[in-house]
């Protein structure tokens, strides 16, 4: 369940939420002048809920991900507050961070081969987690170490311990990465863009792996990712992001069959098989005219709307704020209720 | 028969291997060279203006297929006819003039381009080597290719790295026009570029082969642009073809049991049909190690014995929808 709107909630139902992000903001600094790359983004998410994080390359998705856990570093500004467990983790000391980070908060990363340890064989990889963060050792940790390879699907799991992430393929590497987040046993996984390398068969066994894990260990999972197939297959609710900002936010069901943004609306309708698709076969396909926004020259008024069919001028006037445009369905467009019904088929 | 029932493209028995570099020890030892199969007796036949999707996962050999079609690889055996001509047999003025007739738009729009030669440059260079037009109409024609592909006239003045990178797909695709092909082999065209802007490149490919009536071979791993833009598919898995039909007998009614799981295994936007077992279980195998009989047999949950112990060949089940696959080559499982 998410909340938009104001920085101050008062949540407390039995709903509460997991993690609530309020007002996020991310400046990185270049020569061309500030990248506003995350603008005032806030969210929360629930207990055992896989919220999927979606945009297109710079939309501020993994940027976003990353902040959560305070991982930018000066000259990168982060503000805003980053709720979990009754602290800020946005102000919180380093070191209190580093017990969440990695501990009850894990993330993983698209590249295996590049987020794993060359050096370290798997096995270490995993003990060096369960020392820290659950205070398993020696054999313990060892046989713990099994455990987790085997319940990622990995063949001979004592036996791999010992082999180096080289010697494992694409996906038992990812396998490997998940099992190494999961040693912390946390209560929410961070997954950045976790299959985007991966073949089409591999990425469907993690995804249903990570699904099975997410209801066997009562984990949320926030997946940040640009395949909007992934999400429906994968997501329970949805963040459409654009130029750093949170454009839309619903359940999957919803956002697919009815979507409230201008720019939803035209990804969703701009592949190929949207209406019936043996009489379009062939056919022109409808796409968002012109490319994604320069963040350091941000139009002023609502983002996309150099983009977008349905603007008018008070869209280019002021950026539209996201607001509950139908019960738990949240929107930051002025159209939303104009935008014509969509067919996508499967 | 009418003209274009002719293959225009005709591949048979294509094979492609590439040795792995061997270690002094290993050859003392006398060891046999191993090699990466990256194409097993590839068959396939693309007809004049028609469209042939080439799906499957890394490693199945779509890329090696297209540039060994270019002849940017040399075949280990096999032949290649394009209209009644010996492919793998030209040399000199008639492989450019092949050349020339087939292009090919590579995957990676960042990396295809000369960073130091500008736009015009470029379009220059590829009319100029194949003499396309006399010096003086050279200019023209620049702009003429700019504004096919939809760009302005000055981004001749531009360097590749001013433009974004659906700009410089198009750019890709203008260089290959430059020389009036016949056939465009275009090796995951869109792959790189944001799904927003995949669709404006798409309906260029779409308006350009009518106006100019061109055959094109789309690699790419999408199966959902495949099937727009496909009139037939061919399904390759570890260097092999399996399964060639229609497009929409190919999505619709797959036979081999690889592209039945391909398919499975592909997200569909429905957040209603969740699976919650993957559709095909297990690794790729190394292409440096293919299994015995049907390279798919070690993930194929329909495998039986003879699997194991021969190669299905591709053959006809009726319609033209050819298979790879034992079990629709009469004797299947006792």
């Amino acid at each position: 369940m998410m909340v938009m709107g104001t920085t101050q909630t008062t949540m407390t139902s039995p709903s509460s939420p997991l993690l609530s992000v309020r007002d996020l903001n991310v400046r990185i600094p270049t020569p061309g002048g500030e990248l506003h790359a995350v603008r005032g983004v806030s969210f929360d998410v629930a207990p055992g809920e896989v919220l999927g994080l979606v945009g297109e390359s710079g939309s501020g998705k993994s940027v976003t991900l990353r902040a959560l856990l305070g991982l930018h570093r000066a000259p990168i500004k982060m503000s805003g507050e980053v709720h979990y467990g009754g602290a800020n983790l946005l102000s919180m000391p380093d070191r209190a961070l580093r017990s969440v980070r990695g501990g009850q908060i894990s993330m993983i990363f698209q590249e295996p081969m590049t987020a794993l340890n060359p050096v370290l064989s798997v096995g270490e990889q995993i003990t060096e987690n369960l020392r820290e963060h659950r205070n398993l050792k020696g054999k313990a940790a060892q046989d713990r170490a099994a455990e987790l390879l085997d319940l990622t699907g990995i063949p001979s799991p004592r036996a791999r311990l010992a082999d180096y992430p080289h010697q494992f393929s694409g996906g038992m590497r990812q396998r490997a990465m998940i099992a190494i987040a999961l040693a912390s046993e946390p209560k929410l996984l961070l997954a950045d863009e976790p299959t985007t390398a991966l073949d089409v068969t591999i990425q469907d066994q993690i995804l249903r792996l990570l699904l099975k894990l997410v209801g066997e260990l009562h984990m949320s999972v926030i997946l940040v990712t640009h395949d909007l197939g992934v999400v429906a297959q994968t997501c329970d609710r949805v963040a459409v992001m654009y130029g750093g900002r949170l454009m839309e936010t619903a359940g999957v069901g919803e956002l697919f069959a009815r979507p409230k943004h201008a720019y939803t609306h035209g990804l969703l309708g701009s592949l190929p098989g949207s209406g019936s698709h043996s009489s379009n076969h062939r056919r022109p396909l409808t796409p968002i005219p012109g490319g994604p926004p320069d963040l350091r020259a941000l139009p002023q008024g609502c983002t996309f709307a150099p983009r977008c069919t349905y603007a008018t001028g008070e869209c280019r006037f002021s950026e539209p704020p996201l607001v509950e445009v139908a019960p738990g369905h949240a929107s930051a467009c002025l159209h939303h209720d104009r935008l014509s019904v969509l067919e996508v088929s499967v | 028969m009418t003209l274009s029932d002719h293959p225009l493209l005709e591949v048979t028995g294509l094979t492609k291997t590439f040795p792995v570099r061997q270690s002094l020890l290993s050859r003392w030892r006398g060891q046999p060279r191993r090699a990466v199969q990256a194409l097993t007796d590839v068959n396939l036949s693309v007809k004049r203006g028609e469209t042939l999707g080439i799906v499957g996962e890394s490693g199945c050999g779509k890329s090696t297929l297209a540039r060994t079609l270019v002849r940017l690889y040399t075949a280990d055996s096999g032949s290649v006819r394009y209209g009644g001509q010996d492919v793998l047999a030209l040399s000199g003025a008639e492989l450019r003039g092949y050349n020339r007739r087939v292009q090919m738009i590579f995957q990676d729009p960042y990396s295809s381009l000369n960073p130091r030669m500008t736009v015009g440059q470029v379009l220059r260079e590829a009319l100029g080597v194949h003499k396309m037009r006399p010096a003086d109409q050279i200019p023209a024609r620049v702009s003429e290719l700019l504004s096919l592909v939809g760009l302005p006239a000055e981004a001749a003045n531009r360097l590749p790295h001013e433009f974004s990178g659906g700009q410089r797909q198009r750019i890709g695709i203008a260089r290959a026009l430059a020389l009036e092909p016949e056939c465009l082999i275009a090796d995951e065209l869109v792959s790189a570029l944001d799904v927003s802007v995949q669709a404006q490149v798409v309906n260029l490919l779409l308006e350009l082969q009518e106006r100019l009536n061109l055959t094109v071979l789309f690699v790419a791993h999408d199966l959902r642009l495949v099937r727009h833009l496909s009139h037939r598919v061919a399904v390759m898995y570890l260097g092999r073809v399996v399964e060639v039909a229609s497009t929409e007998a190919a999505f619709e009614a797959p036979k081999h049991p690889y592209t039945q799981g391909l398919l499975a295994a592909a997200p569909t936007l429905d957040p209603g049909s969740r699976s919650l077992e993957p559709a095909i279980s297990g690794e790729l195998p190394s292409p440096l190690n293919v299994p015995s009989g049907c390279a798919f047999r070690t993930r194929c949950k329909s495998a039986f014995g003879r699997c194991a112990t021969e190669r299905p060949l591709l053959s006809d089940t009726g319609d033209g929808h050819m298979v790879a696959c034992h079990l629709y080559s009469g004797a299947g499982p006792t």
